[in-house]
């Protein structure tokens, strides 16, 4: 396993370095990482570079920590007292895990789509207005047009702009993923937060998210949790494959799933779940 | 086991069911009507509305305005409410929101074992702490009515005997939140508190308020505690340290004499079947409530 990691970061010094050419740069840093739900070992010695712009997938099988490293970049991590990290999470020259971090501005730039679509009780347009009040937005015409404007993004807007005001909850699963995604979008982030976001949904409105994704990941950084090895073929820009609460491989999908460096990663390939 | 013995062994098994099953349907139409029939030679001549608003009552000259036990019953409850509003959402949000693990675990057992003390015990505790101090506190404010005695005693004393039932209900209801949701809301930049008060307490909020309208009216039926603490004088409350005469009351303490007054037994049965229609009303509010809401969000 320390081989593996060891492996694996010399490839990735080589995929900064040409990213770097390129005048790619990494928007977060995770450095040594460490992670115990009580007494249990979580996230062992993670190493992870997320890019900016484009999709960067976390793959791994149930349970292998994926989800806890993603909810660690926004500090959702905070709601467990039993959570006990160690090592750095650099994200804009700061320790998102130091003490003196501003946890709801840093929510606001790490928007999160969860596993299954959570509508806030209330309308579709107060789903998103809920968003634009946390952001200080204030004036009604502006949020109005804002919540249009985001609306649109998702490509929900047509769907919707007859019953804005009816309840979100009223929606289709489908719908009510996009239109979460929309309200994450409301905030402005830098980065989108995906947990599975497909895995409630039926297969065109998964098709319909994994299109939204492409077209956001020129704008946005986005780290994608996914068990759906065809899904991380079909999005990725970067792949972290994780097992037990570690980092076994990482790199560029194209590299990374013809050429597997790790048994493990070769039987997860070839299992193909 | 034959084909036949068995179908009469199911049919048996289901008839059985069926008879059960009715018996509870046709109980409270059984207790209701049984009521209507013998208040029946007091409402027919007097008329409903001279008895539900009439505030005399001299039973030896035939006067049963029950309008002084009715208003008791509608402020002590309201009272109530009013105390246990707020101290039932703060401690099952405190409970489901914020407390530790073992904490929430040992404050809800201390719950379980409130809610099966006997309301008794709460009028004994009642009479011997509460009153006292309402009794300060009316000689203080010169109240006409210095006892402590007093409806203000009785709302008080109810609304702790009612507590547990509404905070299990309120806990289980805000355990029903996933925690998904809560991080959605706070992935937004919501603080904690934002995040129960917009989102959490605004989903809840017809369970909330199906909990409370069950309280008011297990409230309105709580008779041992409220009739040791209240007074038990007849009149139409004039404020909060005046004592009063709640329908229950009326009832545990008269029904002895019932039947050596002509027409008394009617009174009586008169004020159950009254208590008895709006505890039912408010068990239907509570059920309408949800309805509602549930078609909104």
């Amino acid at each position: 396993m320390r081989n593996s990691n060891h492996v694996s970061s010399i490839i990735d010094q080589e995929i900064i370095r040409k990213d770097q050419a390129k005048g790619l740069h990494n928007l977060i840093y995770v450095k040594d990482l460490s992670l115990w739900h009580g007494k249990q070992q979580t996230l062992k010695n993670v190493e992870l570079n997320i890019r900016d712009k484009g999709i960067t997938v976390l793959l791994g099988p149930s349970g292998c920590g994926k989800t806890t490293l993603l909810k660690t970049f926004n500090r959702l991590s905070d709601l467990y007292p039993d959570i006990r990290t160690e090592g750095s999470i650099f994200f804009e020259g700061k320790d998102i895990l130091s003490k003196e971090i501003d946890v709801y501005d840093l929510r606001q730039k790490m928007g999160l789509l969860s596993q299954r679509p959570q509508p806030l009780p209330g309308t579709i347009a107060e789903n998103i207005r809920y968003a634009l009040k946390l952001k200080g937005i204030k004036a009604k015409s502006e949020q109005d047009d804002r919540i249009a404007h985001y609306l649109q993004k998702v490509a929900l807007w047509e769907e919707v702009k007859d019953r804005l005001k009816s309840p979100a909850g009223r929606l289709s699963i489908g719908q009510q993923q996009r239109l979460c995604l929309a309200r994450g979008l409301a905030i402005e982030p830098r980065v989108i937060l995906a947990d599975e976001p497909t895995s409630a949904l039926d297969p065109i409105s998964s098709r319909k998210i994994e299109e939204q994704f492409k077209e956001l990941s020129q704008e946005f950084s986005i780290v994608l949790v996914t068990h759906i090895l065809r899904q991380a073929k079909r999005l990725a820009d970067y792949v972290a494959f994780m097992y037990f609460g570690e980092v076994i491989e990482k790199g560029r999908p194209d590299v990374l799933f013809e050429d597997p460096k790790t048994e493990t990663f070769k039987e997860y390939l070839f299992v193909g779940h | 086991m034959t084909i036949t013995k068995r179908l009469s062994h199911e049919y048996l098994r289901k008839g059985w069911m069926q008879v059960a099953l009715g018996i509870i349907l046709l109980l409270p139409f059984a207790i209701g009507l049984s009521l209507l029939y013998k208040a029946w030679p007091l409402l027919a001549p007097s008329g409903l509305i001279d008895v539900l608003l009439g505030s005399e009552w001299s039973p030896m000259q035939g006067k049963f305005g029950l309008w002084p036990f009715i208003s008791s019953s509608i402020i002590v409850s309201l009272m109530g409410l009013l105390f246990m509003v707020p101290v039932c959402l703060s401690a099952a949000i405190f409970i489901t929101q914020f407390a530790p693990a073992w904490l929430a675990r040992s404050l809800r057992s201390v719950i379980d074992i409130l809610a099966g003390i006997p309301s008794v015990i709460f009028g004994l505790w009642g009479v011997m702490t509460i009153v006292p101090i309402v009794g300060d506190l009316a000689t203080s404010y010169g109240a006409g009515n210095a006892t402590g005695y007093s409806i203000l005693a009785a709302g008080i004393v109810v609304s702790f005997s009612v507590m547990p039932f509404i905070l299990n209900m309120l806990i289980e209801l805000f355990e029903s939140v996933s925690i998904e949701l809560k991080e959605s809301a706070l992935s937004l930049g919501a603080s904690y508190w934002q995040v129960i008060k917009d989102v959490i307490v605004r989903k809840l909020k017809p369970g909330i308020i199906a909990s409370f309208t069950l309280g008011v009216s297990k409230a309105f039926g709580e008779t041992i505690a409220v009739l040791m603490v209240v007074g038990n004088v007849v009149q139409v409350p004039k404020g909060l340290f005046s004592a009063g005469y709640p329908l229950p009351a009326l009832l545990a303490n008269n029904y002895g004499e019932m039947m050596t007054i002509p027409m008394y037994d009617a009174a009586l049965m008169l004020s159950a079947l009254i208590l008895l229609i709006i505890v039912i009303f408010f068990n239907y509010i509570a059920h309408k409530v949800i309805r509602y809401y549930h078609a909104r969000i």
